[in-house]
């Protein structure tokens, strides 16, 4: 049944009387939107339909391409802005990394490879399933970046330029070299148990001594390379330690190997006693290996961070009285004259001289709704121009914007946050200075009652402490955890966040972006005449055709293309609406261009009219809806007995109407940053641990003050950079599971600890009395280990 | 009895000394890159003839 009812495409509901389909493997499959239609007819069209059989998971929702967006693909040909991120591989060769947005499982990537890889004049394409990013190679004579970056976007996916020379090359060095260490340390292991094997049964059934001596010669042949290059990590992070005097994990670790190791090169010297090389190799092995398990976590998160920083192409198009002309942003001085057009972002703060429009300056004051500019207006960097061109007078760039001065509030906000010192190495230093003394008490001690056994005991003390397990059991949790969030689109990108995520008490929601889509969907419609709903919607959005009001796309969204009714001499009025005509008839579509009186708009929600010339045809309502999960999530957080809170910088009414839908009582609106940021220092000054939910500029402050935060991953960069989580997903109800997987990895992480520590409580003191035998010290050692990461690996 | 485990622990090294430098060949060459792409990508049947767009090419080849 839900398939009947869902779009083909993207599983959204199906809007009722919406006709849209597209014919996918010889079926006729429903679809949502106009937008859903053209991705999934052109991914038809270009023999992709493949696509449909293997995915595992729902894309996003389509969207069509805007003409205004692919004006902005088109400045990534410049040769400037290309400088930063295109590499020239050959003659006419050039090879860029793009990052892919919007995949959501194996078949999306194997949907842009063979796309592109038809495109002619693409010569490879080399998509990488876990970091989501192409490399693209291409012939500059035959197609150019924009095009293959509209030919993404066609896809439903947005592509970015990603600059590599940064980071990616050292990490790429460093994965490689431990990745080497571990195959050293893996062949090593394997030869040396075997060997073990054969030199404990030995010791069981007897064995003649030579031949004792050839097996441990040879064991400690291949110990040599795991502790002189495999194990050198630990020396160097044990050393740095050390100097700042200030004994982590590591420091016992390298006393444990290198007092093996000794003991048993020794003892191999002499003929006598026990060697531990099999414990050795199998030390550093586990060490190794979930080194790079955490570090894998690790990198991608630092991977998928990175994917979120874009690199927009800052161009401004300045008027000179030589006529127009494209510079980079970073030339742009004050007093120049800037041309914004519909669409474009204000590169600069400025004074409005020419134009009038709305702007959308939303990412800001978290507002929805246009604000209309006329000269003499300011406008603000960062807030996006809506409906007509403006002509403007640089005021302020750079450090001085008003975008700049959030920065800085943030920073001060990030740094005021209470740093948490990691409760392993906090415990390590205390172990470090425990185990050296105890080791010097059973020395002495045994040196006092039998001198011959004294160094094997203390020996064995050595070796069966297990440093290991407690060492691990912090790291193994958070990575595993690490990757299943990610996995489920949510990303951790501070260290603390899940510790903090655990105790959290108090969660407050921004409005605008998070808890609503973000842009007006068409609500409601209201026929004022005669006509019925779908009439007035077929013809409001015949006059749509024209606009590139983001006011337009919902009414495209409604009616298929081929129901549109031609439309003579259409005319656009800049902020006020469209006009054309119609069957002979002039009709006009806007919010105040119209012939006739409309009466007063209603808060929370963009009212738009349609009219002919003597008598108003419908009202439509546009307004940004909850997003979906929205109402989930808020019964999920009860449940779980949050207290939940909507702080929001839009009006009061607007707040309070979306907190009664979702049942939340504490809805405050018309705050400005400055009032959220006193507000959830308010509350944590009650003893509340917060957790703030936003997306915008305007959030960036109290995202940084809150003890955590979370940034949806569609909202803006600053948001992004300044929050512990982000929601890569989209998906809120992933929200409610984080929180779930947080207390989760608390209690594993403190199982770890108590395991580690009972263990080495119990075994210590029978080393110490000379009871454990050296193979039950070996097993005993990997046993602690391997228990601590199979108990993480739990936390799925 | 000495001599055979000679044998067998030479013959180990040279296995030992082969493995590593396999992996190290390996490592070098990117295998390791991308864990997760390869046992996708197997299952994608980017050769069905059956595919409206490749059914479409193979038949123009045909008509040449």
């Amino acid at each position: 049944m839900t398939q009947a009812a869902s779009c083909y495409h993207c599983g959204q509901p199906l809007v009722p009387d919406a006709a849209f389909s597209v014919l996918i493997a010889a079926q006729v499959q429903p679809m949502c939107c106009r937008g859903c239609q053209a991705v999934a007819q052109a991914i038809v069209d270009n023999g992709l339909g493949e696509y449909y059989k293997s995915r595992t998971a729902l894309p996003e929702r389509g969207q069509e391409v805007l003409p205004a967006e692919l004006d902005q693909l088109r400045l990534y040909d410049h040769p400037k802005i290309q400088q930063s991120f295109v590499r020239d591989t050959g003659e006419h060769l050039k090879q860029a990394v793009l990052i892919l947005e919007g995949i959501t499982c194996a078949a999306c990537v194997w949907l842009n490879e063979r796309h592109l890889m038809q495109l002619p004049g693409v010569k490879s394409v080399q998509v990488n399933y876990a970091s989501h990013r192409a490399r693209v190679t291409w012939d500059a004579r035959e197609i150019t970046l924009s095009k293959i970056l509209a030919e993404i976007q066609q896809l439903g996916y947005h592509a970015h330029p990603y600059n590599a020379q940064r980071a990616a090359n050292s990490r790429e060095q460093q994965r490689k070299k431990d990745l080497r260490r571990l195959a050293i340390a893996g062949i090593a292991a394997a030869q040396v148990m075997m060997l073990a094997v054969a030199l404990y049964a030995g010791g069981w059934y007897g064995m003649e001594a030579g031949t004792v001596q050839l097996l441990r010669w040879f064991s400690f042949a291949l110990t040599v390379p795991v502790l002189v290059y495999a194990a050198r990590p630990f020396y160097a992070a044990a050393w740095s330690a050390l100097k700042i005097r200030r004994p982590n994990m590591d420091v016992p670790v390298v006393i444990a190997l290198l007092a093996a190791f000794a003991g048993s090169v020794a003892n191999t010297v002499w003929g006598q006693g026990h060697v531990y090389y099999d414990a050795i190799n199998m030390f550093v092995l586990f060490l190794l290996g979930t080194r790079l398990l955490e570090q894998g976590a690790r990198e991608r998160s630092v991977e998928a961070a990175e994917n979120l920083l874009k690199l927009a192409p800052a161009m401004a198009t300045r008027v000179t009285a030589h006529g127009q002309q494209l510079v980079p942003v970073l030339e742009l001085v004050p007093g120049d004259r800037l041309l914004v057009k519909p669409g474009e972002t204000f590169p600069a703060d400025g004074m409005v001289e020419a134009g009038i429009s709305g702007v959308d300056e939303a990412l800001l004051t978290g507002e929805s709704r246009l604000v209309a500019k006329q000269p003499g207006a300011a406008v603000i960097a960062g807030s996006i121009n809506i409906d007509g061109p403006l002509t403007l007078s640089v005021t302020g760039i750079g450090e001085n914007t008003v975008l700049a001065g959030i920065v800085r509030m943030l920073d001060q906000a990030l740094a005021q946050k209470p740093r948490l010192a990691q409760l392993a190495d906090r415990i390590a230093g205390q172990f470090t200075w425990a185990l050296l003394a105890l080791t010097a008490l059973v020395g002495l001690a045994w040196w006092w009652f039998d001198p011959a056994r004294a160094f094997d005991s203390v020996l064995a003390v050595l070796v069966v402490t297990c440093p290991c397990a407690l060492s691990l059991g912090a790291p193994a949790a958070l990575a595993a955890a690490g990757s299943h969030l990610l996995a489920r689109g949510v990303l951790i990108t501070r260290g603390h966040a899940l510790e903090t995520l655990a105790r959290v008490d108090h969660v407050v929601f921004d409005k605008t972006g998070t808890l609503t889509y973000g842009k007006p969907l068409l609500a409601a419609t209201h026929p004022l005449a005669e006509w019925d709903a779908r009439q007035c919607l077929r013809w409001a959005a015949s006059l749509e055709q024209a606009s590139e009001h983001p006011l337009a796309a919902p009414f495209l969204a409604q009616i298929a293309p081929e129901d549109l009714l031609p439309v003579t001499d259409a005319r656009n009025e800049p902020g006020q609406g469209v006009s054309g005509i119609i069957d002979g008839r002039r009709y006009f579509i806007g919010r105040t261009a119209l012939p006739v009186q409309a009466d007063a708009a209603e808060t929370g929600a963009t009212q738009v009219w349609l009219a002919d010339e003597t008598r108003l045809l419908a009202k439509f309502v546009l307004a940004d809806t909850l997003r979906s999960d929205a109402k989930p999530l808020i019964d999920a957080l009860k449940a779980q007995g949050l207290r939940l809170s909507i702080f929001s910088g839009d009006d009061a009414a607007t707040v309070r109407h979306i907190g009664e839908q979702l049942g939340i009582d504490d809805c405050r609106g018309g705050l400005k940053p400055a009032d959220k940021l006193a507000a959830v220092r308010a509350l944590q000054a009650a003893g509340g641990v917060v957790m703030m939910l936003g997306d915008g500029v305007n959030d960036a402050p109290v995202l940084g003050a809150a003890q955590v935060s979370l940034a949806m991953g569609g909202g803006t960069q600053v948001a992004r950079a300044s929050s512990d989580i982000v929601l890569l997903s989209e998906r809120l109800i992933e929200v409610a599971h984080a929180l779930v997987l947080s207390r989760r990895t608390m209690r594993v992480m403190r199982q770890n600890f108590a395991w580690a520590i009972a263990y080495n409580l119990i075994a210590v003191p029978l080393a110490a009395v000379g009871w454990v035998s050296p193979w039950l010290a070996a097993l005993g050692m990997s046993a602690s280990s391997l228990i601590v990461v199979a108990n993480a690996l739990r936390l799925k | 009895m000495t001599s055979i485990l000679f044998f067998l622990l030479g013959l180990t090294l040279l296995f030992v000394l082969m493995i590593g430098l396999g992996i190290f060949w390996a490592i070098k060459n990117g295998q390791f890159e991308d864990m997760e792409g390869p046992a996708q990508r197997i299952l994608m049947d980017d050769d069905d003839p059956l595919l409206p767009g490749r059914r479409d090419a193979d038949a123009l080849k045909n008509e040449r």
